[in-house]
């Protein structure tokens, strides 16, 4: 049986992005992140309205066609989501998609399939492959489009670095007795350090990519009255406004993002901050703890003109946060906080004073967070690796490299080194295009004079 | 010239004719005549058979796989350079199993007249000193030859191997003559039967270096290089007892900016610079003249100075092949230490020959368009020995195997050298000699010299492997797996010798009992090294421990690429037919009509590896293959 297949059918940009996915999984694949009233026994050739939720997280109001197998365009099982504008959002709920079991189309297998399942006739069965052929151009374009610039660089350099060391390897494998035959496991090992490093740094852009994207998803947590709203407003007061609403949320603020320094801060549940402040009331706090478990950063605030207990703190210990930045509020007051205490339990850098009234430390916060979240230098506009099959293959080789690397410290023969290596450079190339042993027996005789 | 010969006289007809008498012809010869067809190897000057008029030596990094392949199958070649050689070594072996790699130093005289008495006594195989001038076709198919002096000879298949002899011209400083190698004379009629038959044609050129006489030559200034101690044969029949010799030495010297002074000083009355070459050079053999240029950098090259043989003076001087003027070459050589007052007995050349297109050929080695034509060795655009001998092989068989309507015989990638070899050749076609190389094969750990025989006897079955070798390479199998049974079994408790043994070999201890193939698998460990701890170890032949040790060490390895090779597999196995006209696939990119229908690929796989086919061509295909099986389906 035929795996499902996803795609973006319209294109991105537009008003409405359609997400187009095909094959026996497809139903199965849509329940796990679409919540709708008939969830249980959708009828086909209807559209139903929804969210996409993923971790209880609600990501964005949908229309969803369900589609059932025959009468479809491609004879299988359809399911087409209707998202609101924006690439953000459709390429999110695409990847929710690929990640619970779908598999991203090539280009023209929605056509192809609907070929090969009889949906479409012999006449147009040649206008298939000039779709394929149409189609397999424009993707080659855009993936042009985005080898160009600073990220086309470095994965060419990588490349061709690897290239180079594989010609040495394969050169002093078919001419032994060259005299500059030898090469030794540290000196391959030597390389392969720098063009991991590499490797990392575009995966580590690709990371960075999506805390620019998205944000980072950050909950405020603390007891009634510490000052969770001010340091809220500080955050995103004056002169750092709500930056964005996320699309198609119009009735309800629910996520506010708020610029600090160069990253985002994706703030849950603001309107339950709010309310909890002004209400001593429970239910909100449990609320937000919730929250607490799926930020990427929990900023825990105490206010630092009371005491705290050991019981209090041990409170928020154990809570398998990501990353917290521990908060000691109204430092413009007298400190009856024990910061000791809390520097022992959070760690050292982790604590930090500010006065939310006042701004006085905002602005250290921000840049506390930015370091967090994005390490060594990254550059804006466009140099980032975004592209889903990108991050996939770059990640892979990754992967082949850091085998080769373990073959070196297991004492394996060079040839056996060169298996890794060779398998990191063909993934490589499947983002470059380029084939392995046409280039690798040019560079061996470009590079190295040989031959009897 | 006549265009239109008259036959003086009709010869005695047989099955297979072989055109050419070097190592393709010698095996595609052998091979038809051992699977029962009456055979006639017609050749310019019987004295030359297998001779070898570059290198004098067979084997090295992936052309000792070859010639491992060809013994696998029933070949001669690794039975005669094992009756030849002079010196023997395995190289590679500080590497992985997979690219050890065997190479001999043969005697060139003698390994000539071994093989011409194999090809003597071998019945149902004559040979014939006649130059082919023509080639007769009936209906699409060969029906047999014209000798220069008017004798047809009838044949029902016929193997080209013409090495560098079609065309042959060469040349050497201002000197140029029509003439095959080492002053043989050419084959100057016949190219024009292959115009007229509508096949393509290449011109390449290669060269060789000067020999030396021996008595000229200081050897005190050069550096010995020894044989090894402990030999291995080249062939799997034979053993080491079997062929045990006196070795004698290579020795190693270097060229040096003196040396490269008086190329560059006279490098415009070089045929390579002053454009009286027009044959395609290889990469893989460049003269020395042509390292100077294009590695100006360099101050110096390797020189291995090898004996051509017992009982000749003659050296080969590896590395400062050439095609200067006799003058220069002499002024040359001269400045390499060793080599001041050396005499040449004979001088470099460069040689241009006419050589066909291979992809106009089947996996087969047969021609696409003229059924019973076959092609071998350098005339399909290949340098070497080794690469030669393994086409003219598979021809031979393949060739035998059409008359006596056997099956074909054919190699894919994953299985061999060979494979890979003629693969790449019907494929791709070069555009310059091409030679084996270790990288060309994309599953070279399977593809290893000491598993040969496992790989491709078998197979070989029905065609040159006889019943008593088939079953001894089945029995060979089933003792290798008995004994990684019995290891992934066994386990040894740890006792005072057991961890005694350990520590011997820099292995830590163990505390609780361990199977021994975990044992085996550390790196500091070997199959061999734990006989003494291992109580009930059967008594195995060397080949078979070796074999169990690669298995069991290199499993992980070895999986990956057997999953690689089951994807490769599939590819393989969804056929093509051979007369789709891929240019009424309108939606297929015109290069990849015009490839495809060029080289008519057996199979999706093949079609994938065609230079200018592309994924999307690909897709299309399978899209147009199934409209056809919707189509068939519908007529029915």
């Amino acid at each position: 049986m035929e795996d499902t297949i996803v795609g973006i059918s319209a294109p991105v940009g537009g008003p409405i992005s359609i997400i187009r996915m095909s094959g026996h999984d497809g139903l199965s694949i849509l329940k796990k992140i679409f919540t709708w009233k008939d969830k249980q026994n959708p009828k086909s050739h209807r559209i139903y309205h929804g969210w996409v939720v993923y971790e209880g997280e609600k990501v964005d109001e949908v229309l969803v066609s369900v589609m059932l197998a025959p009468k479809t365009f491609t004879r299988e099982d359809v399911v087409e989501i209707n998202c609101h504008g924006g690439a953000l959002v459709a390429q999110k709920i695409l990847l929710l998609l690929v990640k619970h079991g779908a598999r991203l189309a090539e280009p023209g297998e929605f056509t192809k399939r609907a070929f090969l399942n009889g949906r479409i006739d012999l006449s147009q069965a040649e206008a298939v492959m000039d779709i394929i052929n149409a189609k397999s151009d424009l993707s080659h374009k855009s993936a042009l489009n985005q080898l160009q610039g600073r990220l086309g660089l470095l994965l060419n350099a990588s490349c061709e670095a690897l290239l180079v060391l594989l010609a040495r390897i394969e050169m002093a494998i078919d001419y032994p007795e060259h005299e500059e035959a030898d090469i030794m496991a540290h000196e391959i090992k030597l390389k392969l350090v720098d063009i991991l490093a590499d490797l990392e740094r575009l995966l580590a852009s690709a990371n960075s990519g999506k805390i620019i994207r998205e944000g980072i998803k950050t909950a405020i947590i603390g007891e009634p009255n510490v000052g969770k709203s001010s340091l809220l407003n500080a955050l995103a007061g004056e002169d750092r406004a709500i930056v964005t609403h996320v699309p198609g949320t119009t009735r309800d603020v629910l996520r506010e993002a708020i610029k600090a320094g160069d990253v985002f801060l994706e703030i849950s549940d603001t309107a339950g901050i709010r309310d909890t402040d002004d209400v001593v009331e429970s239910e909100g706090v449990v609320r937000s703890f919730k929250e607490s478990q799926r930020a990427d950063l929990v900023l825990l605030v105490f206010d630092g003109s009371k005491a705290v207990t050991q019981e209090q703190i041990s409170k928020f210990q154990h809570e398998g946060w990501e990353k917290v930045l521990v908060i000691v509020n109204k430092s413009d007051l007298p400190s009856k906080v024990d910061k000791d205490l809390l520097k022992n339990t959070f760690g050292e850098a982790s604590v930090i004073e500010i006065s939310a009234k006042n701004y006085i430390g905002i602005d250290a916060l921000c840049h506390k967070i930015q370091n967090m979240f994005l390490k060594g230098e990254i550059e804006y506009g466009g140099d980032l690796v975004t592209n889903a099959r990108h991050i996939s293959l770059i990640s892979n080789a990754k992967d082949s490299l850091v085998n080769a690397m373990s073959a070196i410290g297991d004492g394996l023969h060079i040839d056996f080194i060169a298996i890794d290596i060779q398998a990191a450079y063909a993934t490589l190339g499947e983002i470059t295009g380029i084939v392995v042993t046409d280039e690798l027996i040019d560079k061996i005789f470009s590079e190295f004079c040989l031959g009897k | 010239m006549k265009k239109i010969r008259e036959i003086v006289y009709t010869a005695e007809a047989v099955d297979v004719i072989v055109i050419g008498g070097g190592h393709a012809g010698c095996e595609a010869a052998l091979a038809a005549a051992r699977m029962g067809c009456a055979v006639s190897l017609l050749a310019i000057n019987l004295d030359s058979i297998a001779m070898m008029p570059c290198n004098p030596n067979i084997g090295g990094t992936s052309k000792g796989h070859l010639v491992r392949e060809i013994d696998a199958l029933g070949g001669e070649m690794a039975k005669n350079i094992d009756k030849t050689y002079i010196q023997s070594r395995m190289l590679n072996t500080g590497k992985g199993p997979a690219v050890h790699s065997l190479r001999a130093q043969a005697d060139k005289h003698r390994y000539s007249q071994e093989m011409k008495k194999t090809l003597e006594n071998t019945p149902g195989l004559r040979i014939m000193q006649s130059e082919v001038v023509d080639i007769a076709v009936d209906d699409g198919a060969v029906v047999g030859v014209m000798s220069a002096s008017g004798a047809l000879h009838p044949c029902k298949a016929l193997v080209m191997a013409t090495g560098t002899y079609l065309g042959g011209r060469c040349i050497w400083g201002e000197v140029s003559v029509n003439s095959g190698p080492n002053g043989l004379a050419a084959a100057t009629q016949l190219k024009d039967s292959l115009d007229h038959l509508g096949i393509t044609m290449h011109r390449f050129k290669t060269g060789t270096p000067a020999r030396l006489d021996a008595s000229s030559v200081d050897f005190s200034k050069m550096i010995e290089q020894r044989g090894d101690d402990e030999i291995t044969p080249f062939s799997f029949e034979n053993s080491r007892e079997d062929i045990d010799r006196p070795q004698i030495s290579c020795y190693l010297t270097h060229t040096n900016e003196r040396t490269h002074e008086v190329i560059r000083a006279n490098l415009q009355r070089s045929p390579m610079y002053s454009g009286e070459i027009e044959g395609t050079a290889t990469r893989y053999c460049p003269s020395i003249e042509d390292k100077v240029v294009r590695f100006a950098e360099k101050t110096s090259h390797q020189v291995f100075v090898e004996p051509e043989g017992e009982n000749t003076n003659e050296l080969y001087v590896s590395g400062m092949s050439t095609s200067l003027p006799e003058d220069v070459q002499i002024a040359m050589y001269r400045t390499v230490p060793g080599l001041e007052n050396c005499r040449i007995v004979r001088f470099g050349y460069a040689i241009e020959y006419d050589c066909v297109d291979a992809t106009q050929l089947l996996p087969t080695l047969e021609f696409k368009t003229i059924s019973g034509f076959f092609s071998a060795g350098q005339f399909n655009g290949t340098s070497g020995y080794e690469e030669a001998a393994a086409q003219g092989l598979i021809a031979g068989i393949n060739a035998a195997a059409k008359i006596l309507d056997k099956p074909p015989l054919t190699i894919d990638r994953s299985e061999g050298y060979i494979g890979v070899l003629i693969d790449d050749l019907v494929t791709k076609g070069s555009n310059e000699p091409y030679r084996m190389m270790t990288s060309r094969a994309e599953y070279r750990l399977l593809l290893r010299q000491d598993n040969a025989d496992l790989r491709l006897t078998e197979k070989g079955y029905g065609y040159l492997i006889s019943d008593e070798r088939h079953q001894k390479t089945i029995e060979k199998k089933r003792y290798i797996t008995d004994e990684i049974n019995r290891l992934s079994k066994t386990i040894v408790a740890p006792t005072e010798k057991v961890n005694l043994l350990l520590k011997q070999h820099d292995s830590s201890e163990i505390t609780s009992g361990m199977k021994l193939v975990e044992l085996i698998k550390r790196p500091e460990l070997t199959y061999d090294l734990l006989v003494d701890v291992d109580t009930n170890r059967p008594t195995l032949p060397k080949d078979v421990a070796e074999q169990v040790n690669i298995a069991i060490k290199y499993e992980g390895y070895i999986k990956r690429q057997m999953l690689h090779v089951e994807q490769f597999k599939k590819l393989e196995n969804r056929k093509l037919p051979q007369d789709l006209d891929y240019s009424t696939i309108s939606n297929l990119r015109l290069e990849a009509r015009q490839k495809l229908n060029a080289i008519k690929p057996l199979n999706i796989g093949q079609a994938s590896r065609i230079t200018g086919v592309n994924p999307a061509d690909i897709s299309n295909l399978l899209v147009y293959m199934e409209r056809r099986k919707h189509m068939e389906r519908g007529t029915e």
